[in-house]
């Protein structure tokens, strides 16, 4: 180990020798794998080749899909998608790079399919695609049908059969691939051409479209879950009837479908009406428009001759008639006659009631006569009743009644003259009576009682009742009532008389002079007596 | 009636334009109104001559029952062209 340049025993390599053996190694440890990863970032260049990513939670690789195994490839790589690809590893030398070129790729898993489905569902009936109101209705029996298919195989001949039975029409058929490479692509083309079709063309222009394709894997089915191919379907402005699959296979093209059929047969039934029963349909139809009409005016003229019945005999009118008239004429022929007849008749019969003078007057004066006499009578009976009521009246009148009246009026007099005088002497009585009671009760409330008690009425000359010791002046004249007579008193001296009452003055009953307080309410109690 | 535009095939115009549908609903009606016998008769000959004449344009119609099959092709120049399609 000496010397200033190392021995090297390793040969020296040039980067593309190294680069070269490296890609040698690579491609023969790696010449077929198969991977599983989600895709990121794909990107078709120019020339068709698609370059993508595949990755992991730890790792990236880069991978290649050249341009002829793209369109070999039943789906088209997509950001996300979680796929499982069959490839070999090779390397990249002027990049110092590896890769993965990609000959197969699928998806990783169903669920992972049916999810990637329902996501583009979903996002395409955001859009609108799938509207009811975009729906439109096939025509009830269409002159041309319009059939994307594969040309070859059950379902065209199923197709065909049907239509045949039901209602044998023109049918166009486009001939698609109905899967793998290029199969979205050609069904697009063939509905866009379809529809492209101009009116009364060479090519006549179907009235209904039927896609359709017998049942498959989800895999097989792919083509009609295209994006581009349920836009086109979406788009036609011909109805369209889908027919992919069998009944439980639901592909995307079915919710774009103007009408989804669960099988292709079913897809021609819902194409074409049954062509006898609409015959037998028509034929009866026919036979009860005959058979209207046929009434119609059957019950018209029926009605028309009930009517006509109704209408009275012409001839038998005028039969009438003219009896009527030989009638009229006759009795007018005979008319004058009859006139005169019955005139002569009046006259005879006029002449008849004629009387003659003498006569008349003969009955006038029998008339008379019987006249005057009857008046006579009437006379005579009058006065004569005249009579008979006067004496009636006459008789009624007599004199005895009113002296029976005034008789009994004198009575009345002379009784109630007694009761007058009984009454008034017993009246006298009473009164007298009364006033003897009045004149005790008086009588006892009289002063005359209070002096039999010892009590004095004293007056002056002028007779004035005397109540007070100051009204009595000295020598003064009193008078002295007492219960059996008076006797005059004479005042001493002459007292002034604001003075006491003298015991003599006020002459009182000895037992009460003395009895100060009850004096003058005593004296206002007697003079008010 | 009312004097229609008669179309080559003898048929008023108006009726050779409907389709199987609109001509079999009108004649349904048309029927249905006769059969109920409250139409004039004036305008029943009228709805009779037109009921004739629609269950004809049916006629017609449910008489051209050819099944033809052709095959579709695109040309080199992309017009596309039919063909007979046989042994299908």
């Amino acid at each position: 180990m000496t010397g200033s340049s190392p021995i090297h025993n390793l040969p020296e390599l040039s980067v593309s020798e190294l680069s070269g053996a490296l890609k040698r190694t690579v491609e023969e440890a790696f010449s077929r794998v198969r991977l599983r990863g989600e895709i990121s970032q794909p990107k078709v260049a120019g020339s068709g080749h698609c370059y993508l990513r595949l990755k992991d939670d730890g790792a990236v690789i880069d991978a290649i899909i050249w341009r002829g195994t793209m369109n070999k490839l039943s789906l088209r790589p997509e950001e996300g998608m979680e796929v499982i690809v069959t490839g070999k590893l090779t390397t990249y030398p002027g990049r110092s790079s590896y890769q993965i070129i990609i000959e197969d790729m699928e998806l990783a898993g169903e669920g992972a399919l049916l999810k990637l489905l329902e996501e583009r569902r979903r996002r395409l009936a955001a859009e609108g695609l799938f509207e009811p109101s975009r729906k439109r209705r096939p025509p009830f029996l269409p002159h041309v049908i319009g059939v994307i298919t594969s040309p070859t195989g059950a379902v065209i001949r199923d197709i065909l059969h049907r239509v045949s039975d039901r209602f044998p029409r023109r049918v166009l058929i486009w001939p698609v691939k109905v899967q793998g490479e290029g199969a979205a692509e050609e069904v697009v083309r063939a509905i866009k051409g379809f529809n492209a079709l101009p009116q009364g063309g060479a090519v006549p222009r179907p009235d209904v479209l039927i896609v359709a394709r017998g049942g498959g894997s989800l895999e097989d089915l792919m083509a009609f879950n295209e994006e581009s191919v349920v836009r086109a379907a979406a788009e036609s402005t011909i109805p369209l009837i889908s027919a992919v699959g069998h009944e439980t296979d639901v592909t995307l093209i079915d919710h774009a479908a103007d009408l989804r059929a669960p099988t292709p047969t079913g897809a021609a039934e819902m194409a074409v009406p049954v062509r006898m029963d609409l015959l037998a349909q028509m034929g009866e139809a026919g036979g009860r428009l005959e058979g209207a009409v046929g009434r119609l005016f059957t019950d018209r003229s029926m009605r028309l001759e009930g009517l006509a019945r109704g209408l009275p005999d012409l001839d038998r009118l005028l039969a009438d008639a003219t009896q009527r008239l030989d009638e009229w004429a006759e009795r007018l022929a005979s008319a004058p006659i009859r006139l005169l007849e019955h005139r002569a008749l009046v006259v005879t019969q006029t002449a008849a009631r004629l009387r003659r003078p003498g006569e008349l007057i003969d009955r006038k004066v029998q008339d008379l006569t019987r006249i005057s006499l009857s008046l006579d009578g009437a006379m005579t009976r009058l006065v004569d009743q005249a009579e008979r009521t006067l004496s009636q009246v006459s008789g009624r009148l007599r004199a005895d009644r009113i002296i029976t009246q005034v008789d009994q009026g004198r009575r009345a007099v002379g009784t109630l003259a007694d009761r007058l005088v009984g009454w008034g002497q017993r009246d006298l009585a009473r009164r007298a009576e009364r006033v003897e009671a009045l004149g005790a009760r008086l009588e006892s409330l009289s002063h005359h009682r209070v002096l039999e008690r010892g009590y004095v009425v004293v007056r002056d000359e002028s007779g004035r009742v005397l109540t007070e010791a100051k009204a009595v002046t000295g020598g003064a004249l009193l008078s002295l009532s007492f219960k059996d007579g008076e006797r005059s008193v004479r005042a001493e001296g002459d007292a002034p008389p604001t003075t006491p009452p003298a015991p003599e003055g006020k002459a009182r009953a000895p037992r009460k002079a003395a009895d100060k307080g009850q004096d003058r309410r005593q004296g206002d109690l007697l003079d008010g007596l | 009636m009312t004097e229609s535009a008669k179309g080559p095939t003898g048929l008023p115009e108006d009726i050779a334009a409907l389709s199987f549908e609109q001509a079999m609903g009108e004649l349904d009606s048309i029927v249905r109104e006769l059969e109920q016998g409250t139409v004039e008769l004036d305008r029943a000959v009228g709805a009779y001559e037109r009921g004739v004449a629609l269950k004809r344009h049916c006629d017609v119609k449910l008489r051209d029952a050819r099944m033809t099959v052709e095959r579709i092709s695109i040309g080199p120049d992309g017009a596309p062209s039919t063909s007979p399609l046989d042994g299908v």
